[in-house]
Protein backbone atom coordinates (compact mmCIF):
# COMPACT_ATOMS: atom_id res chain seq x y z
CA UNK A 1 0.00 0.00 0.00
CA UNK A 2 1.09 3.22 -0.97
CA UNK A 3 0.53 4.37 3.18
CA UNK A 4 2.70 2.27 4.65
CA UNK A 5 5.59 3.32 2.29
CA UNK A 6 5.58 6.84 3.25
CA UNK A 7 5.27 6.00 7.12
CA UNK A 8 8.24 5.20 7.78
CA UNK A 9 10.17 6.68 4.30
CA UNK A 10 13.15 4.19 4.46
CA UNK A 11 10.82 0.90 3.69
CA UNK A 12 13.87 -0.87 2.21
CA UNK A 13 12.92 -2.98 -1.39
CA UNK A 14 13.56 -6.32 -2.05
CA UNK A 15 15.61 -7.36 -4.99
CA UNK A 16 14.04 -9.92 -7.48
CA UNK A 17 16.98 -11.96 -8.51
CA UNK A 18 18.28 -12.73 -12.76
CA UNK A 19 17.02 -15.91 -13.44
CA UNK A 20 15.16 -16.91 -10.49
CA UNK A 21 18.67 -17.78 -9.18
CA UNK A 22 19.04 -17.92 -5.65
CA UNK A 23 22.12 -16.20 -3.96
CA UNK A 24 24.60 -18.01 -2.12
CA UNK A 25 24.78 -15.46 1.02
CA UNK A 26 21.99 -16.15 3.52
CA UNK A 27 20.37 -13.02 3.92
CA UNK A 28 18.47 -10.45 2.19
CA UNK A 29 18.93 -8.46 -0.61
CA UNK A 30 17.70 -5.28 -1.01
CA UNK A 31 17.38 -2.77 -3.79
CA UNK A 32 18.97 0.72 -2.76
CA UNK A 33 18.12 4.09 -3.78
CA UNK A 34 20.09 5.79 -6.44
CA UNK A 35 19.60 9.22 -7.78
CA UNK A 36 21.33 9.66 -11.62
CA UNK A 37 22.02 13.04 -12.86
CA UNK A 38 23.66 13.87 -16.49
CA UNK A 39 25.99 16.43 -17.50
CA UNK A 40 27.17 16.75 -21.29
CA UNK A 41 30.32 15.63 -19.94
CA UNK A 42 29.20 12.51 -17.45
CA UNK A 43 26.46 10.61 -16.14
CA UNK A 44 26.70 10.61 -12.08
CA UNK A 45 25.27 7.87 -9.75
CA UNK A 46 24.60 8.13 -5.86
CA UNK A 47 23.71 4.70 -4.29
CA UNK A 48 22.56 4.85 -0.89
CA UNK A 49 24.08 1.97 0.65
CA UNK A 50 24.56 2.18 4.26
CA UNK A 51 26.58 -0.53 6.02
CA UNK A 52 29.18 -0.48 3.03
CA UNK A 53 32.58 0.58 2.79
CA UNK A 54 34.78 0.35 -0.39
CA UNK A 55 35.97 -2.80 0.38
CA UNK A 56 32.37 -4.32 0.43
CA UNK A 57 30.88 -3.28 -2.76
CA UNK A 58 31.42 -4.81 -6.18
CA UNK A 59 31.16 -3.22 -9.16
CA UNK A 60 30.79 -4.75 -12.72
CA UNK A 61 30.54 -3.84 -15.96
CA UNK A 62 29.45 -6.63 -18.19
CA UNK A 63 27.83 -5.95 -21.87
CA UNK A 64 26.14 -3.02 -21.19
CA UNK A 65 24.92 -3.89 -17.92
CA UNK A 66 26.61 -2.32 -14.82
CA UNK A 67 26.21 -4.48 -11.50
CA UNK A 68 26.47 -3.23 -8.21
CA UNK A 69 26.35 -5.52 -5.42
CA UNK A 70 27.19 -4.35 -1.99
CA UNK A 71 27.77 -6.51 1.50
CA UNK A 72 26.98 -5.97 4.51
CA UNK A 73 27.74 -7.14 7.97
CA UNK A 74 24.13 -8.68 8.88
CA UNK A 75 25.27 -10.30 12.38
CA UNK A 76 22.81 -9.52 15.50
CA UNK A 77 24.51 -7.61 18.08
CA UNK A 78 25.05 -10.22 20.53
CA UNK A 79 23.81 -10.68 23.72
CA UNK A 80 20.98 -8.74 22.62
CA UNK A 81 17.18 -9.40 22.12
CA UNK A 82 15.18 -7.39 19.73
CA UNK A 83 12.88 -4.79 21.14
CA UNK A 84 11.62 -3.44 17.79
CA UNK A 85 12.74 -3.64 14.91
CA UNK A 86 11.83 -1.51 11.41
CA UNK A 87 14.60 -1.95 9.10
CA UNK A 88 16.12 -5.42 7.77
CA UNK A 89 19.58 -5.39 7.31
CA UNK A 90 20.92 -7.43 4.32
CA UNK A 91 23.09 -7.11 1.28
CA UNK A 92 22.31 -4.69 -1.73
CA UNK A 93 22.15 -5.27 -5.68
CA UNK A 94 20.82 -3.01 -8.21
CA UNK A 95 21.74 -3.10 -12.39
CA UNK A 96 21.69 -0.24 -14.66
CA UNK A 97 21.93 -0.56 -18.66
CA UNK A 98 24.43 1.92 -19.78
CA UNK A 99 24.57 3.27 -23.05
CA UNK A 100 27.56 2.93 -25.27
CA UNK A 101 28.13 6.86 -24.59
CA UNK A 102 30.33 5.57 -21.42
CA UNK A 103 33.61 5.38 -21.69
CA UNK A 104 34.35 1.94 -19.68
CA UNK A 105 37.89 2.51 -18.90
CA UNK A 106 37.36 5.79 -16.69
CA UNK A 107 34.38 4.78 -14.77
CA UNK A 108 35.24 5.87 -11.01
CA UNK A 109 34.04 5.17 -7.76
CA UNK A 110 34.08 6.16 -4.10
CA UNK A 111 32.07 5.46 -0.94
CA UNK A 112 31.80 7.72 1.82
CA UNK A 113 29.24 6.92 4.59
CA UNK A 114 27.16 4.67 3.29
CA UNK A 115 27.10 6.33 -0.19
CA UNK A 116 28.55 4.84 -3.21
CA UNK A 117 29.39 8.15 -6.01
CA UNK A 118 29.76 6.70 -9.69
CA UNK A 119 31.15 8.87 -11.79
CA UNK A 120 30.68 7.66 -16.00
CA UNK A 121 32.94 9.92 -18.17
CA UNK A 122 30.83 9.92 -21.43
CA UNK A 123 32.97 8.50 -24.50
CA UNK A 124 34.67 11.43 -26.58
CA UNK A 125 33.13 10.69 -29.73
CA UNK A 126 29.66 10.51 -28.36
CA UNK A 127 30.28 14.74 -26.77
CA UNK A 128 31.00 15.93 -30.20
CA UNK A 129 28.23 13.72 -32.42
CA UNK A 130 25.24 16.26 -32.33
CA UNK A 131 23.07 15.15 -35.49
CA UNK A 132 21.36 18.60 -36.64
CA UNK A 133 17.51 18.07 -36.83
CA UNK A 134 15.88 19.60 -40.07
CA UNK A 135 12.50 20.39 -39.72
CA UNK A 136 10.96 18.12 -43.22
CA UNK B 1 -27.60 -37.48 22.81
CA UNK B 2 -26.79 -37.50 18.99
CA UNK B 3 -25.09 -34.24 18.43
CA UNK B 4 -25.00 -33.23 14.75
CA UNK B 5 -22.90 -30.83 13.02
CA UNK B 6 -24.98 -28.64 10.48
CA UNK B 7 -22.76 -28.29 7.37
CA UNK B 8 -24.03 -24.56 6.91
CA UNK B 9 -21.85 -23.18 9.96
CA UNK B 10 -18.89 -23.49 8.26
CA UNK B 11 -20.35 -21.03 5.96
CA UNK B 12 -20.90 -18.53 8.64
CA UNK B 13 -16.86 -19.18 9.41
CA UNK B 14 -16.77 -18.02 6.36
CA UNK B 15 -18.83 -14.85 6.61
CA UNK B 16 -17.27 -14.13 9.97
CA UNK B 17 -13.85 -14.87 8.69
CA UNK B 18 -15.08 -12.56 5.94
CA UNK B 19 -16.21 -9.57 8.02
CA UNK B 20 -12.99 -9.72 10.04
CA UNK B 21 -10.92 -9.03 7.32
CA UNK B 22 -13.13 -5.94 6.23
CA UNK B 23 -12.48 -4.69 9.82
CA UNK B 24 -9.03 -5.03 9.70
CA UNK B 25 -8.71 -3.32 6.09
CA UNK B 26 -10.45 -0.44 7.11
CA UNK B 27 -8.93 0.28 10.84
CA UNK B 28 -5.59 -0.13 9.22
CA UNK B 29 -6.36 1.83 6.08
CA UNK B 30 -8.27 5.07 8.06
CA UNK B 31 -5.33 4.62 10.94
CA UNK B 32 -2.54 5.21 8.70
CA UNK B 33 -4.13 8.23 6.79
CA UNK B 34 -4.24 9.92 10.41
CA UNK B 35 -0.84 9.63 11.53
CA UNK B 36 1.47 12.54 11.26
CA UNK B 37 4.57 13.44 8.77
CA UNK B 38 6.29 9.99 8.17
CA UNK B 39 8.91 8.69 10.44
CA UNK B 40 12.84 8.83 9.16
CA UNK B 41 14.97 7.17 10.20
CA UNK B 42 14.18 3.97 10.71
CA UNK B 43 15.44 2.46 13.92
CA UNK B 44 16.27 -0.91 15.39
CA UNK B 45 16.12 -0.86 18.87
CA UNK B 46 17.85 -3.87 20.94
CA UNK B 47 17.33 -4.49 24.93
CA UNK B 48 19.12 -6.55 27.23
CA UNK B 49 18.82 -6.20 31.01
CA UNK B 50 22.10 -4.07 30.63
CA UNK B 51 20.58 -1.55 28.48
CA UNK B 52 19.52 -0.80 25.15
CA UNK B 53 20.87 -0.60 21.44
CA UNK B 54 19.59 1.59 18.67
CA UNK B 55 20.75 1.10 15.52
CA UNK B 56 19.13 3.54 12.69
CA UNK B 57 20.73 3.67 8.71
CA UNK B 58 21.18 7.43 7.79
CA UNK B 59 23.62 7.41 5.16
CA UNK B 60 25.17 10.03 3.43
CA UNK B 61 24.78 12.58 6.91
CA UNK B 62 28.27 13.88 7.71
CA UNK B 63 28.81 13.36 11.71
CA UNK B 64 28.58 17.11 12.48
CA UNK B 65 24.84 16.67 11.14
CA UNK B 66 23.89 14.31 13.72
CA UNK B 67 22.49 15.24 16.89
CA UNK B 68 21.48 12.85 20.02
CA UNK B 69 19.91 13.64 22.91
CA UNK B 70 18.73 11.77 25.59
CA UNK B 71 16.31 12.83 28.31
CA UNK B 72 14.87 10.01 30.81
CA UNK B 73 13.22 7.39 29.16
CA UNK B 74 13.61 9.09 25.56
CA UNK B 75 15.66 9.30 23.07
CA UNK B 76 16.07 12.15 20.13
CA UNK B 77 17.70 11.78 16.83
CA UNK B 78 17.57 14.51 14.28
CA UNK B 79 20.14 16.09 11.54
CA UNK B 80 20.53 16.90 8.44
CA UNK B 81 21.22 16.07 5.26
CA UNK B 82 22.31 18.16 2.91
CA UNK B 83 21.07 17.79 -1.06
CA UNK B 84 23.44 17.82 -3.60
CA UNK B 85 23.56 21.21 -5.37
CA UNK B 86 22.16 20.58 -8.95
CA UNK B 87 24.00 22.65 -11.39
CA UNK B 88 22.31 24.33 -14.65
CA UNK B 89 23.86 22.30 -16.70
CA UNK B 90 23.04 18.61 -15.65
CA UNK B 91 20.01 16.94 -15.89
CA UNK B 92 18.17 14.68 -13.02
CA UNK B 93 17.15 11.48 -14.47
CA UNK B 94 16.71 9.78 -11.05
CA UNK B 95 15.81 11.20 -7.86
CA UNK B 96 15.13 8.82 -5.51
CA UNK B 97 17.31 9.49 -2.23
CA UNK B 98 15.37 11.86 0.54
CA UNK B 99 16.59 14.48 1.52
CA UNK B 100 16.34 17.65 4.48
CA UNK B 101 16.03 18.14 7.93
CA UNK B 102 14.90 15.01 9.94
CA UNK B 103 14.07 14.12 13.94
CA UNK B 104 12.63 11.55 15.50
CA UNK B 105 12.50 10.65 19.16
CA UNK B 106 11.84 6.94 20.37
CA UNK B 107 10.33 5.61 24.09
CA UNK B 108 12.79 3.44 25.44
CA UNK B 109 11.06 0.93 27.86
CA UNK B 110 13.45 2.15 30.58
CA UNK B 111 15.28 5.20 32.09
CA UNK B 112 18.72 5.68 30.54
CA UNK B 113 21.75 6.97 32.35
CA UNK B 114 22.84 9.70 30.12
CA UNK B 115 26.18 10.36 31.30
CA UNK B 116 27.47 6.68 29.59
CA UNK B 117 25.81 6.85 26.36
CA UNK B 118 27.92 6.50 23.51
CA UNK B 119 26.99 6.73 19.56
CA UNK B 120 29.50 5.55 16.68
CA UNK B 121 28.54 6.49 13.39
CA UNK B 122 30.36 4.10 10.88
CA UNK B 123 29.56 3.78 7.34
CA UNK B 124 26.32 5.47 7.36
CA UNK B 125 24.88 3.47 10.18
CA UNK B 126 24.30 5.06 13.25
CA UNK B 127 24.50 3.27 16.35
CA UNK B 128 23.94 3.93 19.98
CA UNK B 129 24.24 2.24 22.82
CA UNK B 130 22.15 3.42 26.39
CA UNK B 131 22.86 1.55 29.27
CA UNK B 132 20.41 1.45 31.61
CA UNK B 133 20.01 3.94 34.71
CA UNK B 134 21.26 1.81 38.23
CA UNK B 135 18.31 2.78 40.15
CA UNK B 136 16.08 1.36 37.49
CA UNK B 137 17.76 -2.30 37.37
CA UNK B 138 15.52 -4.78 38.47
CA UNK B 139 16.95 -6.74 41.85
CA UNK B 140 17.27 -9.77 42.46
CA UNK B 141 14.48 -10.85 45.62
CA UNK B 142 15.80 -13.45 47.81
CA UNK B 143 12.91 -15.90 48.71
CA UNK B 144 13.14 -16.97 52.42
CA UNK B 145 11.31 -19.85 53.82
CA UNK B 146 8.78 -18.92 56.04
Amino acid sequence: MADTEKMIETTKEEAALANDAERTRDCRCYVPRADIRETEEEVLIAVDMPGVDENSVDITLEKDVLTINGTVNTSAPANYSPAYLEYGIGDYQRRFVLSNEIDRNKIEAKVKNGVLSLKLPKAAEAKARKIAVKAA
Amino acid sequence: MYIHRFPGSSMWAELDSLQREMNRLFDNSFSYRRRSAPAFPAMNIWTNEEGALVTAEIPGVDIKDIEISVVGESLTLSGERKPEAVNDNEVVHRQERGFGKFTRTVELPFPVDANKVDAVFDKGVLKINLPRAEEDKPRKIAIKAG
